[in-house]
């Protein structure tokens, strides 16, 4: 039900910021109770996308109840006044349509492909349980039950995934972004149906939401059906938020995370701006810069230098996202080859770096990135879920649709100059957190001997 | 009817006509003009999957097909790359059990689709195979096994495909020994027994007409290999039922369940997807979704579905579970398959599988991308161009004899293979 967006792996979901150019042309209106709604028409096919974006995502939850924004968006396929259990999937699927949603640090988002006609049914379903959300003991019971399994199979069992949770609690002590979305085991197994419900009243309502269609749709259609279905559900007050800005580090963090594996992985994070302000800051868009420089493509300086070239590597990569509600992280990890230590592959990483730092970057590869970024852009546009996607995550970092072509006119006006300078400023060990694999052995036997046997 | 004009609708909006033809190389082509989006696709498979390498080089197919883009043409590895980012082009593909399969995807724009189209062509055609760039990849290839060895779900999905096929090339998988033992005149004799035109399909849609499809299908397969056409692979057997059992310490049980079912074409496909959605294909409306997950708890993930391949490819179940319950888990999969098998499903079920399937059907064909896929699996498989058109139709047309008379046929109980790791 859920896919887990995971912090700081995400980069073309970071750089391509969109073309919205040609095709793209979004419009958007505010209903009275505060609901956005974002149209963009695209009629190659006779279908569109749906969503409803929440901006509450795990970083809005507090100690003891971590996980409990990605529970509720799995209770809200659970039931309405009006539906029982289970109607809701019932429904779309009756429509031609599927579903899904997933959960971040920063939002919780629902969405439904269908055929376009069936635009207004969609709008029906999700604003009835925007409103009239039932949380029952006994379903809750059950899909507690559920998230634990999801837990075991994408952490408890998954030793990178344990590494990067491990990783974000060390490198933030104050910031919310130290809690793992999924919510840490023993917070999900005292979990209440209670708790599930004080945060549905606390940020399910019109005024925390926007609403975005894709599709074969007229806009103003879409208007009238969002007013129909949407506009009657009553404003409320939201609570405050606190910034809890990380206070600065001040020295190098290092951590061991042991599980069963066989080739050990290294992930380093440092602490860099996000992006605040679109027009007065430069440094944001320089490090996205930089991030493709080391991991944008095949040809790109991680798999030329550290895979191919001194095969230091089975793998390595780079990545950052400018665009969040918390804080940032510029992200280095890999794998090393056969004959080689983490240390070996930790001081590759490093040395990649500290060359920008000091020799910087051509020009031949800065528009490289370029390149990238408009190719990336205009291959977007063969998917609506795409489009969605990225209007979807930039609204829910408080960046407009509207701005989504200053943020790509930004990105290629970055300099080789201004790569170089913040690969020089931001790569000190103060502001590092380094999370080493050391892979167990499984034990004896394991995973090999098997026991064969005819059932009767 | 209504959902039927709105399909034929989407083709016709999408000028998803579907063309084909036959280069003078003797390559299948199969093309969809579609101006909407300035980009172009193409995709090139081959009968060169990891069904055609040898028993004891295992391996080879993804090894052949990884390397193709490694230095070609007198161009080395890094240049490829360096030229596919000058343009914003992407190569991608890669081998499953039938196929080997490169795909490009390129702006539109005449410089663009040019270099782009014609690096395709190199990697195509004249790959130079380096053997320091073949001793790195092995070297990956093997870290990447040894890694996958330790991973619950790679164990189960080996053990799972070992046990369906056990004597067949499906059933078998890249090892350390089998990729130690790979030289650089096995991946270059691979490529030119399985890389020729006569193997090839050709797949193309996007923002360009028919004739330049043409000139481009010719130029990709003019200097291919001249390998002979394709030798049918062996036939499968049916295993007997059995169960294997692997230790393994991971918190949560990886359970498959299935047997070699269905080939690419059988005509009880459509009835076989139809009751699969009802079964375990349909998401959170199948039996097995509401068993195991929405009223057990069981599970994060359950599902049901059919991989139809040249030789018949397996029907699976699959979940995971906390390993301790393991067992009932699996006890209540069991039950729900059974059912099914005994009943089929309640005309209420199919009622809804068919809106689904039938309605929904645009939204499988609605970008390039997800066309592509189907475009290839038509050309390959052979199947009829009208598949598409006919879809919608053949569902609405499915009853609830056809579903129980085509699972009798092809879901049989007495070679139900079973894989369990990690359960208690």
């Amino acid at each position: 039900m859920t896919r887990r967006l995971l912090f700081g792996r995400l980069y073309f979901a970071a750089l391509a910021l969109s073309a919205t150019a040609a095709l793209a042309n979004p419009v958007e209106k505010t209903l009275a109770n505060g609901l956005r709604v974002i149209v963009q028409e695209d009629r190659r096919a006779p279908t569109a996308v749906h969503m409803v974006w929440y901006r509450a995502g795990s970083m809005d939850e507090v100690d003891g109840t971590s996980g409990v924004a990605h529970v509720l968006e799995h209770m809200m396929f659970k039931g309405t006044k009006h539906l029982k259990p289970g109607e809701f999937n019932k429904r779309v699927a009756a429509a031609g349509g599927r579903d899904n949603a997933f959960t971040s640090l920063d939002y919780t988002a629902y969405f439904q492909q269908v055929p376009a006609k069936r635009l207004g049914d969609m709008m029906a379903l999700e604003a009835d349980r925007m409103a009239n959300l039932v949380l029952g003991a006994k379903e809750f019971e059950q899909e507690i039950k559920v998230v634990m399994e999801e837990r075991r199979l994408r952490t408890e069992d998954n030793p990178q995934a344990l590494v990067h949770e491990r990783q974000m609690a060390a490198a933030f002590q104050a910031h919310p972004y130290r809690r793992p979305i999924i919510g840490w085991m023993n917070d999900l197994e005292n979990m209440t149906a209670a708790d599930a419900r004080d945060w549905y009243r606390r940020w399910y309502a019109p005024n925390n939401a926007y609403v975005i269609v894709v599709g074969d749709v007229n806009k103003e259609e879409v208007f009238r059906l969002a007013e129909k279905h949407y506009g009657k559900i009553p404003r409320r007050a939201l609570p405050g938020r606190k910034p809890q800005i990380e206070p600065g580090q001040i020295g190098i963090k290092r951590l061991v995370v042991k599980a069963p594996a066989k080739l050990p992985y290294l992930s380093m994070v440092w602490k860099v701006p996000a992006l605040r302000d679109l027009n007065k800051e430069r440094e944001p868009y320089a490090l996205e810069v930089l991030a493709a420089v080391f991991d944008g493509h095949e040809g790109a300086r991680f798999a030329r230098n550290l895979v191919r070239g001194a095969q230091v590597a089975v793998s390595a990569g780079a990545g950052y996202e400018a665009t969040v509600r918390g804080e940032a992280l510029f992200s280095v990890d890999g794998t090393p080859a056969e004959g080689k230590t983490v240390a070996d592959l930790e001081a590759a990483l490093r040395a990649e770096i500290a060359r920008v730092a000091t020799e910087g970057v051509s020009a031949e590869e800065i528009e490289r990135v370029k390149t990238q970024t408009i190719a990336a852009q205009v291959y977007k546009r063969d998917s609506m879920m795409a489009q969605a996607m990225e209007i979807g995550r930039l609204e829910a970092a408080g960046v407009r649709w509207r701005d989504i072509d200053t943020l790509l006119e930004k990105i290629r006006s970055v300099t080789a100059e201004e790569v170089q300078a913040v690969a020089k400023k931001y790569f000190s060990d103060a502001s590092l957190t380094v999370a080493v694999l050391d892979p167990q052995p499984l034990p004896e036997g394991a995973a090999q001997k098997s026991v064969s046997a005819v059932r009767h | 009817m209504a959902c039927l004009l709105g399909a034929a609708a989407t083709l016709v909006q999408a000028g998803a006509k579907i063309e084909q033809w036959a280069t003078p190389a003797g390559a299948r082509v199969v093309f969809v003009e579609s101006r909407v989006v300035p980009i172009l696709d193409v995709q090139v498979d081959f009968a060169a999957g990891g069904a055609y390498a040898p028993a004891d080089k295992t391996g080879l197919a993804g090894l052949t097909r990884s390397l193709l883009d490694m230095g070609a043409g007198g161009l080395d590895e890094e240049k490829i790359a360096d030229r596919l980012a000058d343009i914003g082009a992407r190569l991608g593909g890669g081998a499953d059990l039938d196929r080997a399969s490169i795909s490009l995807r390129s702006l539109s724009s005449p410089r663009e689709r040019e270099a782009a189209l014609e690096l395709m062509r190199l990697v195509l055609q004249q790959p130079a195979f380096p053997a320091a760039v073949l001793d790195r990849e092995k070297a990956r290839t093997i870290a990447g096994i040894r890694e996958s060895d330790t991973r619950p779900a790679s164990i189960a999905a080996k053990r799972f495909f070992a046990a369906l096929y056990p004597e067949h090339p499906y059933g078998r998988s890249a090892t350390v020994e089998s990729v130690e033992r790979i030289t650089r005149e096995d991946v270059a004799a691979f490529y030119r027994a399985h890389y020729g035109a006569r193997r090839a399909v050709i797949s193309i849609i996007g923002d360009l007409s028919r004739a330049e499809a043409e000139e481009i299908a010719r130029r990709l397969t003019e200097g291919l290999p001249d390998a002979p056409a394709e030798v049918s692979l062996p036939e499968t057997a049916m295993p007997a039922r059995n169960t294997v059992r692997v230790d393994h310490p991971a918190t949560q049980a990886h359970i498959h369940l299935g047997l070699p079912a269905v080939r690419r074409g059988d005509p009880d496909y459509i009835p076989l997807l139809v009751g699969n959605y009802i079964l375990g294909g349909g998401g959170f409306v199948s039996r097995l979704m509401k068993e195991v997950r929405e009223k057990r708890g069981y599970a994060y993930s359950v599902y049901s579905y059919f991989q139809p391949q040249k030789q018949p490819g397996p029907f699976q179940v699959g979940l995971q579970t906390k390993r301790e319950q393991a067992r009932d888990a699996l006890k209540v999969v069991e039950d729900v398959l059974a059912d099914f098998l005994a009943r089929g499903p309640s005309e209420e079920e199919l009622g809804a599988a068919r809106r689904n399937l039938a309605d929904g059907f645009p939204l499988r064909i609605d970008s390039n991308r997800k066309l592509l896929e189907y475009l290839a699996v038509i050309g390959f498989y052979n199947l009829p161009l009208s598949y598409l058109d006919d879809f919608p139709r053949k569902v609405e047309a499915v009853t609830v004899a056809d579903i129980r008379a085509a699972f009798a046929r092809h879901v049989k109980p007495e070679h139900f293979v079973t894989v369990i790791v990690a359960g208690d």
